[in-house]
């Protein structure tokens, strides 16, 4: 039976003045709507970066490569445990996840695997047979290191990220090995970029006084050193002949900042060590005066001065030939530490500011159009039930906002095409019930029990009907990614209201109208 | 309105039509393949705006002099507004960075770069299996749905056939337009699928409802359900597709292609649920049905 119970009446309400509750903090800017009392809803409808302008940055970490290093350094430990320890060995050698090595006298074996395993790190453990020696990292000890890998690269990325002067960026952790970086309202993005990307690891050697021209005269280089690449390649000397073993690195670093040099009006970076790193800087620098220091930022030397005088107080500069923006770059690599690991960008999706303006505009428009055809449409076809309808499906955008601010959910364009869509397609419940009561007067019955009949019938083809658009919505969601998401957001909410305004609301007003007017035609 | 067309005299025509189309879909599919985004094929995509009408040829060779692998130039929505889309070319000395920046370098100093998209080869695998499962599951989860709330699986599988009919000729769509095919259209596709599905469960409700009233024959009373439903299929059609025209004609160029889908989607969705799934019910052995309910 139709009838409007107080419940009813007191739920519509409750719902309209939440809704009423959670919208209106969207018509307030950020900095406002914080200064408002606390009993006002601080949520708001967030924009996407495809609204608002800004960079979509999906990283890679490389934790491989520092399994591979410490593969590395794993063989330097065993070579070290073994010559202690005076046993003869053969063929030692890195693998992708540890190390082997033969020991010559196979009775020697298990004196050798208690000596290097006092020597070596936990989480290593060791396999023999006959006179071989596996060495490998236990699975805990390889997933360890990858979360810690992925973990300190997301804080020097935050770091780095942050002393580039963005506002509110996102860095979050994705799957196992992946981050991503979400930097709204970002107006040069190939320079965050770059200074994301850089591994900036820095070391200090020493130069060999060997020439590399000198050394390729001889076709081969001096014992224990490299060589190394001037970072800036168009300076005179383009490679040089560097010492392996590194004295320093910028671990020890406290802080780094950009200055002019007031002797060469140049710009440098300056930097200085904390303590630990001082000692060390002073001793370097007392052992080696006169010889030529290398600075290497991530294998490449971007300086290499000569040591004057010992240096005893752990400042220093970096001269190279620096621009104040590149200066300023290096400066916000070393105070924010090196990478772990190399980074990778494997997808990035920027949006300028223009185009995000213009997409608001366009989406504006579309969805007041939209909304007018749909209005007058539904007037044309159902007259005073049109009426009720577009109230419908006027609260039903007001809903749809209201619980995107409630879950501070973000808007994108494709999600402003899913609420213009909504508004095409919430109209189909309330469609279901008026011809269904169109139908049931046709059939000879009276306004009262035609109007019920039509809801009663109705229902439960909406439910099913709309059910299996959630499905296609939620899975949406549950694959899709950034903007696709906002779709699937704005689709599901707007099925769920369309539900509601149709179900509850008109049926309200339209049994309200009913009982207190008492109509003797339909005007459907 | 009150509609009495009997559909089931058209629907062998129907069948065949349908058929033909889903085979040229297929044909065109395989022939001239889809106009794959960076989304799945990997790349790198840039929106510029420049502050005149360029001239496309010398865009054109001033691309073609970099070097950086296969390009596509072509005009987005206004003369002055160029997409370019770049193949990534899988060589270790040169990043996507590189490769923007030389584009960069090349062009006017005061052109507004609206997008600047790349994706590695790497995630633009993942994202394609991604879209699959996505588009897989969701067909599989409808058809479940439909089979236990309509307790027969002539009901499911005539739904699941109309939604594949809709899904493969959507992508015959995509094939013979060349509209781009990207993220956007698979969410163009699901939604598709849910509006279709949505049809079909209007008309089978109806049907559902009339084999427990009526003794009519039963071609007689599907007919019946799709006229009793009609009037309200084609409201709710006609009303999403002025939505969707506001949104194609003032959505902006970005949504152009998703919204160009979504009007062939419902257009045939709403096709398929009166010619494709109903008319199929009584071919997969519909007694069955009755005899239950």
């Amino acid at each position: 039976m139709l009838k409007i119970s107080k419940w009813n009446i007191l739920f519509v309400l409750s719902v309209c003045l939440t809704a009423i509750y959670y919208i209106l903090p969207n018509l307030y800017g950020k900095s406002e709507v914080t200064a408002l009392p606390k009993f006002f809803s601080q949520k708001q409808v967030n924009l996407g970066l495809d609204l608002q302008g800004g960079s979509h940055l999906l990283l890679e970490v490389d934790t491989k490569s520092v399994l591979k290093e410490k593969s590395e350094d794993l063989v330097d430990d065993v070579r070290r445990a073994l010559r202690k320890s005076k046993i003869k060995y053969s063929n030692l050698g890195s693998k992708i996840t540890g190390a082997v090595v033969t020991i010559t006298n196979s009775e020697k074996i298990d004196q050798a695997k208690k000596n290097i395993q006092e020597n070596i790190e936990k989480g290593v453990s060791i396999d023999v047979s006959k006179n071989k020696l596996s060495l490998f990292f236990t699975e805990q000890y390889i997933i360890d290191s990858r979360v810690r890998t992925v973990e300190q690269s997301i804080e020097v990325v935050r770091k780095r990220v942050d002393e580039s002067g963005t506002k509110e960026p996102s860095i979050q952790r994705q799957g196992d090995e992946r981050i991503v970086v979400q930097l709204p309202g970002i107006k040069n993005p190939e320079r965050v970029k770059a200074l994301i990307g850089r591994t900036a690891k820095l070391n200090f050697h020493m130069l060999d006084p060997t020439t590399v021209e000198l050394a390729e005269q001889r076709g081969k280089l001096p014992p224990g050193t490299f060589k190394a690449l001037n970072a800036d390649p168009t300076a005179y000397e383009k490679q040089f002949v560097v010492k392996k073993r590194v004295l320093l690195t910028g671990e020890r670093l406290k802080n780094a900042a950009a200055t002019v040099d007031a002797q060469t009006g140049r710009y440098v970076v300056a930097f200085e060590f904390d303590n630990k790193g001082a000692k060390k800087f002073s001793k370097i620098t007392t052992d080696n005066t006169y010889q030529r220091l290398a600075i290497l930022l991530d294998n490449k030397v971007i300086s290499a001065p000569q040591i004057r005088e010992p240096i005893t107080g752990g400042q220093g500069n970096i001269s190279g030939n620096f621009s104040p923006e590149t200066a300023n770059d290096l400066a916000v690599l070393l105070r924010a530490g090196s990478l772990p690991a190399p980074i990778k960008v494997l997808e990035e999706r920027t949006v300028g500011p223009s185009l995000g303006i213009d997409s608001i505009e366009a989406g504006k428009k579309a969805l007041m159009i939209g909304f007018i055809l749909v209005i007058v449409f539904m007037i044309l076809r159902y007259k005073a039930f049109g009426v009720v309808a577009d109230f419908a499906i006027i609260f039903n955008v007001i809903l749809l906002i209201a619980m995107l601010s409630a879950i501070e959910a973000t808007l994108t364009m494709p999600g402003i095409a899913g609420i213009v869509l909504t508004i095409g397609m919430a109209v189909d419940a309330n469609v279901l019930v008026f011809e269904r009561i169109k139908e049931e007067i046709r059939s000879g019955r009276s306004i009262f029990n035609s109007i019920d009949l039509g809801y009663k019938f109705a229902i439960k083809t909406i439910l099913d009907a709309n059910f299996t658009t959630l499905i296609a919505a939620l899975l949406l969601y549950n694959y899709g990614s950034g903007p696709i998401k906002g779709f699937a957001v704005t689709l599901s909410i707007g099925i769920v209201t369309s539900m509601f305004t149709a179900l509850v609301l008109t049926k309200l007003i339209i049994t309200f109208w009913v009982l207190k007017l008492k109509p003797k035609r339909l005007f459907i | 309105m009150n509609f009495n067309i009997n559909f089931f005299k058209y629907r062998f025509t129907a069948f065949v039509f349908s058929i033909v189309l889903i085979g040229f879909s297929a044909f065109l599919f395989l022939n001239k393949s889809l106009n794959l985004g960076i989304d799945f094929k990997g790349g790198i995509m840039v929106e510029a705006k420049f502050p005149d009408v360029p001239d496309l040829t010398v865009l054109r060779n001033k691309i073609d002099n970099l070097q950086i692998g296969n390009s596509e130039i072509q005009e987005f929505g206004d003369p002055s507004t160029i997409l370019f889309r770049l193949e990534k070319i899988d060589k270790d000395n040169i990043t996507q960075e590189e490769i923007i920046e030389k584009l960069k370098s090349e062009l006017d100093e005061d052109t507004d770069y609206r997008r600047v998209e790349f994706v590695g080869p790497k995630v633009g695998k993942e994202l394609k299996l991604v879209a699959i499962k996505a588009v897989l599951f969701s067909l599989i989860a409808m058809f479940i749905y439909i089979w236990f709330r309509f307790s027969g699986w002539q009901f499911g599988l005539g739904a699941l056939i109309a939604l594949f009919h809709d899904v493969l000729s959507t992508i015959g769509f995509f094939s013979l337009t060349q509209i781009e095919f990207n993220l956007a259209s698979i969410a163009a596709i699901l939604t598709i699928a849910g509006y279709s599905i949505n049809d079909t469960v209007v008309v089978f409700d109806r049907i559902r409802e009339n084999l427990v009233k009526s003794e009519k024959q039963l071609e007689e009373l599907l007919n019946l359900s799709i006229n009793q439903t009609l009037s309200r299929t084609l409201m709710t059609s006609i009303t999403t597709l002025l939505a969707l025209a506001a949104l194609f004609i003032f959505g902006g160029e970005v949504v152009k292609g998703f919204v160009s889908a979504m009007i062939w989607g419902v257009l045939i969705g709403t096709y398929s649920s009166i010619f494709i799934a109903s008319p199929l019910i009584l071919l997969f052995g519909f007694k069955q049905i009755r005899d239950k309910s």
